[in-house]
């Protein structure tokens, strides 16, 4: 069995603005169809010459992407149910399918109106089917107030800080290195609102121990990227960035986060060596990494978990600018999920490709070879993708 | 239901077995009765052996405080009002862990691996929650 490794690429990337509006202004469909338009035409390609789409759980399905599109005849469709790691699934799923002749071009859609449509405080209340841990949250965690991903995941961050000491500065410098990046950004929500760690400290405690800063942006926009194989990447005029490897896991049990034996581990746990392995890299070959934020810790628990540093010493690791632009690994480098936007992790691969294509402008990574993504869905389902220069 | 109500469990299959036995006033957790393991939240196979077969054991009632958060600002509105208030993870004796409240004990002055013992309290007339409160000889002050 021939490795997957380089076999397919990502060649074309789109997106939406991303904001904050009074109200939506269409569907999740409408941005959707915005960016995934964008991401074909970046490719080079004719809306009708996708042939494969992999939508985003909980949001539109394929039918609607090619009755829009034309697609008369689509071949191939697949979601996967990792959720904020399903981007990075869907690449993996995204190779698999175009070097198997499956399909020619695989279209990876995802956005919403995270912030002027449902928000996750009216999710909670209305469906608490489409939250992470379904019945199991609803049965037994909730009836305790335990309703949110800001409370059980600032549960992880304080055990963190009891086991190993981890302070409430450490989580500020993930939140002010991914404010610093965000000033470089134009299309990120923060730019212009640069904040210190004494910003970070002074804002308000939401579920203690994670303030205000600590958490991501609900926000309005949608990004899309198309998949070809390498070889059919040469005849396409863009750049084209290399797909290296990819892998995926979950932690056990991956449905209740609070009865695991170790309760650190995640889907990155076990998927970093996939993908490393599988792109026949080291720790030390990765030039940038943009990481899955949905709150401060879970980028210092994902680099233990990823082993960029032993779990207990994430908090120290992500001090002294050693994440930030010029340091020894920029993570967010777009102002991730905290600064830019959350839409969904998709805007991470948005911004790994325009670094590996060397037109990420005035927050360029010098000479980057390879960056990794990583997804967190869920309870901790996890994605890691890693990407190559692109040719 | 409306949007302001308590959410509570659905009693439905294993749920309304667990909730059933702490309206009687007991904690108990499914345990194997071929390996041996104990489970929580319930399940209808065993991740250990595979065994379908087990029983409800009751529980010592005493664990200890494993994690917390403190909710300054609910995201649900049916705790508007009770804020701070805090869920806690609970480590019970037997392994398992289970989400509660510890009923009598201030937010600040929660410490991980402070003693706790179950207590029931009766929210609905068909929904009683398991909660917990500082066991004897645990300090009342930090």
């Amino acid at each position: 069995m021939p490795s997957l490794r380089g076999q397919a690429c990502i060649v074309g990337i789109g997106h939406t603005e991303y904001r904050r509006a009074k109200a939506p202004e269409g569907t999740n469909l409408t941005l959707e169809l915005r960016a995934a338009e964008a991401a074909i035409g970046d490719a080079g390609l004719r809306p009708h010459e996708i042939d494969g789409i992999l939508p985003f759980f909980g949001l539109d399905n394929a039918e609607e992407f090619a009755v829009h599109f034309g697609i008369a005849d689509l071949r191939f469709q697949m979601t996967s149910h990792l959720g904020g790691a399903a981007p990075g699934a869907s690449i993996a799923t995204a190779a698999m399918a175009v070097t198997n002749e499956l399909a020619s071009h695989v279209l990876i859609p995802g956005g919403w109106w995270g912030y002027a449509g449902r928000r996750v405080r009216e999710v909670v209340v209305q469906d608490v089917s489409a939250m992470s841990g379904g019945a199991n949250a609803r049965d037994y965690y909730f009836p305790y107030g335990l309703t949110a991903p800001v409370q059980w995941f600032s549960m992880l961050a304080r055990l963190h800080m009891n086991v190993f000491g981890t302070k409430p500065e450490q989580l500020g410098a993930v939140a002010v290195a991914c404010r610093a990046h965000a000033q470089k950004n134009p299309n990120a929500l923060m730019r212009g609102k640069p904040i210190s760690l004494d910003d970070y400290l002074a804002s308000p405690m939401i579920s203690d121990p994670y303030r205000l800063l600590d958490c991501s942006l609900e926000a309005d926009g949608a990004a899309a990227f198309v998949v070809t194989t390498t070889e059919r990447a040469r005849d396409l005029p863009g750049k084209a960035v290399p797909i290296v490897g990819f892998g995926q896991g979950q932690p056990f049990p991956a449905d209740d986060i609070v009865t695991r034996v170790d309760p650190f581990e995640l889907g990155v746990t076990h998927a970093t060596s996939r993908a490393f392995e599988m792109a026949e890299i080291t720790h030390a070959d990765v030039d940038f990494a943009e990481i899955y934020d949905p709150f401060t810790f879970q980028v210092i628990q994902q680099l233990e978990e990823m082993g960029f540093c032993k779990r207990g010493e994430g908090g120290p690791f992500v001090e002294g600018g050693r994440i930030e632009m010029g340091g020894e690994l920029p993570v967010n480098t777009h102002g991730g999920l905290l600064s830019e936007a959350h839409v969904l992790g998709m805007n991470h691969f948005v911004e790994a490709v325009q670094q590996l294509r060397g037109e990420a402008g005035e927050r360029q990574v010098p000479d980057a070879k390879i960056g990794i993504v990583t997804g967190f869905g869920d309870f901790g389902d996890g994605s890691v993708v890693v990407l190559g220069r692109a040719s | 239901m409306s949007l302001t109500s308590r959410p509570v469990p659905v009693l439905r299959h294993l749920a309304a077995e667990f909730y059933a036995h702490c309206r009687s006033g007991e904690l108990r957790f499914q345990r194997c009765t071929r390996c041996g393991a104990w489970r929580h939240v319930p399940r209808q196979t065993c991740a250990k052996c595979g065994s379908w077969d087990w029983e409800w054991k009751r529980s010592s009632g005493r664990g200890r405080v494993f994690t917390w958060t403190v909710v300054r600002r609910p995201m649900h509105p049916a705790f508007a009002n009770d804020a701070p208030y805090a869920p806690v993870v609970i480590e019970m004796e037997e392994g398992v862990r289970i989400v509660s409240q510890v009923v009598d004990c201030p937010p600040d002055e929660l410490r991980k691996g402070m003693s706790v013992e179950v207590t029931f309290d009766a929210v609905m007339p068909e929904v009683t929650l398991p909660k917990f409160r500082r066991a004897s000889g645990e300090g009342r002050s930090a």
